[in-house]
C-alpha cells in the first residue's frame, strides 16, 4: 500500500546525522603514542603511577591477547580493525594536580554542562516531571565520576560517601590507595583470559570507577559514572569494579556519549560486579554512543564484557541497559548466580535504526541451589539497522530447583530491518525450570492510523506505542534515568515513519 | 449549515475502484444513517472522510465545514472535529488509557492552537464523562483496549467522542459484537452528544441500532454509490424487503 511505502521512505531517508551529542571539546590532550605493543601498556602503567604487580597483571593480558583472534560469531559486520592504528591512551594535559572540582578545565566543564550532567555538587535534582499519576520525586543524590577520554576528572559527593564507608572513585587511585582490595577482586569475574576484548581491555585499561560497599551499609545515593569519548582515534577502555559486602546495596548509573565523527572508534569495557551474601547491586546503563551517519560511516563499536557475580547466598544482581546508539554493541551483560538462593535480572531495551548493528542480550549461569532468573529484552528494529538477541541460560548439575522466566520481545519499524532472537538453554539438572517466550511484531498501520485518527501527529504515535513496549523495562530504571532514556527512546526513532 | 459535503467521491484501491462518484450533504445538528450490504462502500466512506492511508482518491471532493478535507493529515482532520469510532478499536499494549486520553485531548487542543488541560483538570473531566457511560475506573488504568470486551471497547469509543466533542462523529457498525445492553449503554451515550452544531452519522447494516439512534435522514448505499435517500421510515422499509432490489439500480 502507498502509506507503507512512504513510510519505508521516510525510514531511508533516516536522519541519524542529527546526533544531539554531536560536539567536541578542544582541549590539549596527553596521548600515547598510536599502537600496542608492551611500551604502550607501560608507558599507561607509569601515566596511572601504577605498582609494578599491577603492571605485571597488565602484561600478562597483553601477552594473553596475542595469541588469541577476534570472535566472529555475532551478527555484526565491520571492516577488520587495524588495532595498531588506534591510541590507547589519552587524557586532558593537565597543568598541575588538581585539588578540587573547580581547578577542571572550564572546556570540560562545560562539555558535561552540555551533556547535561550535574558535576558540581549539585544535591537536588529539580522539576523532573514525574510520570503520569506517579509520586513526586523524592529528593535524590546522585555522585557522578565523569570519565573524559580515558580519565577520571572529578567525583563528586566524595566527602559524604566516605562517611558512609563507601569507596567510590577512579579505578587508577584505587590501585594505589585500596592495592588489597582491588588484588584480591580485579579479574576475579573477568578474568585476563574472558575473551579477546576483555583481555585487551585488562592490557590497556585506563581508568574507570571502583565502587566498595562496606558490610550491611546501603549506600545514601545512586552512583553515577559518564563516559565520554572526546579525542580523535582513541579507544575508550574503561575498567569498573563494583564490591558489595555482605548484607550492602548499591545502584549504579552509567551513561555514555561520544562526539561525532567520520571514523569509527573501538570501546571496549570491562565491568565486574561482586555481590556478597544477602548484598544488591543494580546497574543501570544509557547508552547513546555516536552511531554513525546516514550512510553507516563513522560511530563506536561497542564491544563490551559485563559480569556480574552472585558470589554469596541470597545476593542479588540486576543488570538494566538502554542501547540506543553505537554503530555496533556487542554487549552481553551476565550473571553468575553462584551463592544459593541467587538472583540475577537482565533488563534491555536495545534500539536500532539508520545502519546500526546490536548483537546483545545476557547470560545466566545458574551454579547454586534455588537459583532465579529474569530476562525481559525489547529490541526495536527501525531503518535498515540488525537487532539480534542472545541469551544463554545454564544450570549447572548442582543447581537444583534453577528457574529462569526469558521475553524477548522485537518491534519493527519499516521492512528493510531485521530482528533476531538466538537462545541458547543448557539443563544440567532435571529440576530446573526454564521458560521462554519470544514475540515480534511490527507497528501496523492500524494502530498508528488509530493514534492519528484521534490527534497525535505520526511521530508522537509511534513514541507512544514504542513507549508502551518498553514501559516494563524503563520502571526499572531509577526515576530521573527513566526520564532521560524515554527522552532518548523518542529522539532515536525521530524520522524512523512518515 | 453544511458541515459535510462530499461530492463526487470516487475512491481506488489496489487499482479497484471502490467508491464510484458518491455524493453525500450533512447538516450540522443532523442525525445520517447510512446503510447497506456488505461490500457496498460504506466503511471506504468512513476511511477516506478520516484520512486512513492506503486509499486513492481519482476524483470529486470532500468539504469539511468549507475546507478542503482531503488536503489534510489525519491528526489534522481530528484536531478540526472530524472523529471516527471505529468497528474494531485497536489495542495497544502498555500505553495506559487514561495516559493516551490526555495526549490525544492536548494534542488536539495544542493543533487548535488553545491551551493544554493540566492532569488534575483533565482526570476530573474524564471522570465524569466515564460515570455518564458507566466505565469503571479500573479500564482507564488499563491499557488502550487490551483485555476490553466488545461493549468495553466501543464504550471506550464513545468515551472518546464524549471528551473530544468532535463536530462530525462517524460511527463504523457500532452495533457489531454488542448484546442488547451493551447497545443501549453505547446508544445513550451517543444520545447524549446530540447538539446543534454537531452531526453524527451511523454506519450500519441494520434497522435495530436506529431504534436507539433514531435518524433524520437515512441512506441506503449499494456498490458504491448512494442509490436512495428518505426519511427514518426508509430503515424500516429495507428491514422489510432487504437490500436486493436495489442491486439493479446500482
Amino acid at each position: 500500500m502507498a502509506a507503507v511505502q512512504e513510510t519505508v521512505d521516510r525510514v531511508r531517508r533516516i536522519d541519524v546525522d542529527q546526533y544531539r551529542y554531536g560536539f567536541e571539546t578542544l582541549i590539549e590532550s596527553e596521548k600515547a603514542p598510536k599502537g600496542l605493543s608492551e611500551d604502550t601498556v607501560r608507558f599507561i602503567s607509569a601515566k596511572k603511577h601504577e605498582p609494578a604487580w599491577m603492571l605485571e597483571w597488565r602484561l600478562e593480558a597483553y601477552r594473553r591477547w596475542l595469541t588469541m583472534t577476534e570472535p566472529t560469531w555475532a551478527r555484526v559486520d565491520y571492516p577488520k580493525i587495524d588495532y595498531q592504528d588506534i591510541y590507547y591512551y589519552a587524557a586532558p594535559k593537565p597543568k598541575k594536580a588538581l585539588t578540587s572540582i573547580d581547578e577542571i578545565d572550564p572546556e570540560i566543564l562545560k562539555t558535561y554542562e552540555k551533556l547535561g550532567i550535574p558535576l558540581r555538587e549539585v544535591a537536588i535534582l529539580e522539576g523532573v516531571e514525574p510520570p503520569a499519576g506517579g509520586e513526586p520525586s523524592p529528593s535524590r543524590k546522585i555522585a557522578v565520576d565523569a570519565v573524559f577520554d580515558s580519565v577520571s576528572v572529578a567525583t563528586t559527593f566524595k566527602e559524604e560517601l566516605r562517611k558512609a564507608g563507601v569507596i567510590f572513585m577512579p579505578i587508577s587511585e584505587a590501585i594505589r590507595e585500596h592495592p588489597e582490595l582491588v588484588k584480591k577482586y580485579l579479574g576475579s569475574v573477568v578474568p585476563t583470559s574472558d575473551n579477546y576484548f576483555a583481555t585487551l581491555n585488562s592490557a590497556v585499561f585506563s581508568d574507570g570507577s571502583f565502587v566498595y560497599v562496606p558490610p550491611g551499609v546501603r549506600c545514601p545515593m545512586e552512583l553515577s559514572t559518564y563516559f565520554r569519548i572526546n579525542e580523535r582515534n582513541t579507544g575508550q577502555f574503561e575498567r569498573t569494579l563494583i564490591i558489595a559486602e555482605r548484607g550492602s546495596y548499591v545502584s549504579y548509573l552509567e551513561g555514555c556519549t561520544a562526539p561525532q565523527r567520520d571514523e569509527n572508534q573501538l570501546h571496549a569495557a570491562v565491568v565486574e560486579l561482586v555481590a556478597l551474601d544477602d548484598a544488591e547491586i543494580k546497574y543501570s546503563t544509557v547508552q547513546n554512543w555516536y552511531p554513525g551517519n546516514s550512510e553507516g560511516k563513522g560511530g563506536i563499536y561497542n564491544f563490551v564484557t559485563k559480569r556480574g557475580d552472585c558470589r554469596g547466598v541470597n545476593s542479588k544482581i540486576s543488570w538494566t541497559q538502554v542501547e540506543t546508539g553505537s554503530a555496533i554493541t556487542w554487549k552481553y551483560p551476565s550473571c553468575i548466580l553462584r551463592g544459593d538462593n541467587s538472583r540475577g535480572e537482565f533488563y534491555s531495551i536495545a534500539i536500532s535504526n539508520g545502519h546500526q548493528q546490536v548483537d546483545s542480550g545476557t547470560k545466566m549461569l545458574h551454579l547454586g541451589k534455588n537459583t532465579t532468573s529474569r530476562i525481559i529484552s525489547k529490541g526495536i528494529a527501525a531503518g535498515v539497522s540488525q537487532n539480534t538477541y542472545r541469551g544463554l541460560v545454564t544450570a549447572h548439575r548442582k543447581a537444583t530447583g534453577a528457574r529462569n522466566y526469558t521475553a524477548c520481545d522485537s518491534l519493527l519499524i519499516g521492512d528493510k530491518c531485521g530482528a533476531h532472537t538466538v537462545p541458547y538453554v543448557e539443563a544440567k539438572n532435571s529440576s530446573a525450570l526454564f521458560e521462554h517466550e519470544a514475540t515480534t511484531s511490527k507497528i501496523s498501520e492500524d494502530v498508528l492510523f488509530y493514534c492519528t485518527q484521534r490527534g497525535l501527529s505520526q511521530e508522537e504515535a509511534v513514541g507512544l506505542v514504542v513507549n508502551g513496549f518498553v514501559k516494563d523495562v524503563l520502571q526499572q530504571l531509577p526515576m530521573e534515568f527513566a526520564v532521560e532514556a524515554q527522552k532518548l527512546i523518542s529522539i532515536s526513532l525521530e524520522g524512523s515513519v512518515g | 449549515m453544511a458541515l459535510l459535503e462530499v461530492k463526487d467521491l470516487q475512491v481506488r484501491v489496489d487499482e479497484r475502484e471502490i467508491l464510484h462518484g458518491l455524493s453525500l450533504t450533512v447538516n450540522e445538528g443532523e442525525i445520517h444513517a447510512i446503510m447497506g450490504p456488505n461490500g457496498s462502500g460504506k466503511s471506504t466512506l468512513s476511511h477516506v472522510i478520516a484520512g486512513k492511508p492506503g486509499y486513492e482518491v481519482t476524483g470529486g471532493e470532500i468539504l469539511f465545514k468549507g475546507d478542503d478535507l482531503l488536503e489534510m493529515a489525519p491528526d489534522e482532520r481530528a484536531a478540526k472535529g472530524v472523529f471516527l469510532a471505529f468497528q474494531y478499536p485497536v489495542e495497544i499494549p502498555g500505553v495506559v488509557t487514561m495516559n493516551f486520553l490526555r495526549t490525544a485531548y492536548n494534542a488536539q487542543r495544542k493543533a487548535r492552537g488553545e491551551t493544554e488541560l493540566m492532569a488534575p483538570e483533565f482526570l476530573k473531566k474524564v471522570r465524569e464523562v466515564a460515570k455518564r457511560l458507566s466505565i469503571p475506573q479500573d479500564m482507564l488504568k488499563r491499557g488502550v483496549n487490551v483485555g476490553f470486551s466488545g461493549g468495553e471497547k466501543k464504550r471506550n469509543e464513545i468515551l472518546q467522542m464524549a471528551l473530544f466533542e468532535p463536530s462530525l462523529c462517524i460511527l463504523d457498525e457500532m452495533d457489531s459484537g454488542l448484546d442488547i445492553d451493551a447497545l443501549r449503554i453505547a446508544a445513550d451515550g451517543v444520545n447524549a452528544l446530540r447538539a446543534p452544531d454537531r452531526a453524527i452519522v451511523v454506519i450500519t447494516h441494520y434497522q435495530r441500532l436506529l431504534n436507539y439512534i433514531v435518524p433524520d435522514v437515512v441512506h441506503v448505499m449499494s456498490k458504491g454509490r448512494v442509490v436512495k435517500s428518505g426519511g427514518k421510515e426508509l430503515a424500516l422499509e429495507l428491514e422489510a424487503s432487504g437490500y436486493a432490489q436495489f442491486d439493479d439500480a446500482a
